[in-house]
């Protein structure tokens, strides 16, 4: 069973279409009693970073998420949003991270890359992979997912980088660290791809 | 990597789905929840709905409808049609819907515009743009369906919803939506020199070859209608997108 974090700033509806169809048993929750009874986390985001960290403050979700994945090491995805709020802080916003992973978050550097490059990245996008990682396990063709941000991730500690996809520049796609995974792409909306990030997901 | 998306626009009138030429003489296509299932085995890039009577019909969105599509659309699914304020897009993105596209209210709630923008964030919202050429040859913006003249012009118009932040444009041609005459590409042009956010072209494409053309002038992605619900001018209906191959070798190469 996965829940998935509602607090007010993610496509939540998305990403329990996709586990349904893929028979992924998961639940949807704001309280934090059941999200302390939790065995598998999603933290979904869409949306401005100060939007998110706010909304996650006043859900008063913060404290049980640290005890949950901090402490008693429950695994957990971070998706878009989600996956940046991971991190320390970002341009985007005055308001701290969860600061769980060294990782900032920055702008696309537009002077690193070539004009005819819109921002934000949206569309579909290959990942390279930079270390093995149950998350992305069995793909028989390189993966491609669907991206939409103006932001991406950047952690301190190269070890943290999971797989790096080409926008202008090589920039952090996924990370993880021990039982924290963070992907700024969208697997609830990338077809087999990303069915098989929810179901090894659901595995770990 | 093909970073040009390919996008199916499925028109909906009343929950089911038409398709339309120079948005007039709707016909009946099926149901659009079928065809969503079979775009999702060709792995299409995205899809955008659209109700094209729930704005001219003064009807909201049809939530059930949509939520049931969008249960079924395991890609990026933009909807549009019949949205005047700001609950009735609350209550879209929680269906599932990852961008809503505005066209009515562009021209006629500069404020709701503004506000959605700053909410959602300019990635979530697209601004849907119908242009038709007058008697002279001009191009004009029409809301509602085509059915009323934009107060203003197509490049001041641009302006405007530029500066609300919309994050990304549909632009249809009007005079060719369901002709297979091909893009307008010289709209595209004219629009894409303005316009420095993604692009989408829309109405008349006939092949994969459109498709190429409309990005060289200036578009940073493709919608057709017709071409994807029928086979051939013939009009028999048949749900199809072109494989995977076929975009990276022939027209991305």
């Amino acid at each position: 069973m996965i829940t998935i974090i509602d607090y007010g700033a993610g496509n939540i509806k998305s990403i329990r279409n996709m586990l349904k169809k893929i028979g992924v048993e998961s639940c949807i929750s704001k309280e934090p009693e059941v999200i302390a009874q939790a065995s598998k986390l999603i933290l979904p985001g869409v949306g401005h970073f100060d939007y998110g960290m706010k909304s996650l403050r006043t859900s008063g979700l913060v404290e049980v998420l640290y005890q949950s994945v901090m402490v008693n090491k429950i695994p957990i995805l971070g998706i878009c949003l989600g996956a940046q709020l991971l991190g320390k802080s970002s341009e985007e916003s005055e308001e701290q991270g969860l600061s769980w992973l060294d990782m900032e978050v920055v702008r696309f550097d537009s002077f690193r890359m070539d004009e005819s490059l819109n921002v934000p990245h949206m569309g579909w996008n290959e990942i390279k992979q930079e270390k093995e990682s149950l998350l992305l396990a069995g793909y028989e063709e390189i993966p491609k997912f669907y991206f939409v941000h103006t932001y991406h991730m950047k952690p301190i500690d190269p070890s943290d980088i999971l797989t790096t996809t080409n926008y202008g520049y090589d920039f952090t796609s996924a990370v993880e660290k021990d039982n924290i995974f963070g992907v700024q792409f969208h697997p609830e909306k990338s077809h087999k791809f990303g069915m098989k990030v929810l179901m090894n997901f659901s595995k770990i | 990597m093909r970073r040009v998306r390919v996008i199916p626009v499925l028109t909906i009138d009343n929950g089911k789905l038409v398709k339309t030429i120079k948005f007039k003489k709707p016909n009946y296509i099926g149901d659009p929840v079928n065809a969503v299932k079979i775009f999702n085995e060709k792995e299409v890039d995205e899809i955008v709905l659209l109700d094209i009577t729930a704005t001219k019909e003064g009807r909201e969105p049809s939530y059930s409808k949509i939520e049931e599509i969008c249960s079924e659309a395991f890609m990026p699914f933009a909807y549009g049609g019949g949205i005047t304020n700001m609950s009735q897009i609350d209550k879209l993105f929680q269906l599932g819907i990852e961008k809503v596209i505005l066209n009515s209210v562009l021209d006629q709630n500069d404020q709701l515009v503004k506000e959605v923008t700053k909410k959602f964030g300019s990635q979530s919202i697209v601004g849907s743009i119908d242009v038709k050429k007058s008697i002279f040859g001009k191009y004009q913006v029409y809301t509602k369906s085509g059915s009323q003249k934009a107060k203003l012009g197509l490049t001041d118009y641009l302006k405007k919803v530029l500066d609300y932040g919309i994050g990304e444009l549909i632009l249809t041609s009007i005079d060719n939506e369901g002709t297979y005459l091909d893009y307008d590409f010289k709209l595209v042009e004219l629009v894409s020199n303005i316009a420095k956010i993604p692009l989408v072209a829309c109405g008349g494409a006939n092949s994969l070859g459109s498709f190429k053309n409309a990005i060289e002038s200036g578009a940073s992605a493709v919608a057709a209608g017709s071409l994807f619900v029928y086979r051939g001018r013939t009009n028999g209906i048949l749900i199809n997108y072109p494989s995977q191959e076929d975009f990276t070798s022939i027209i991305f190469a």
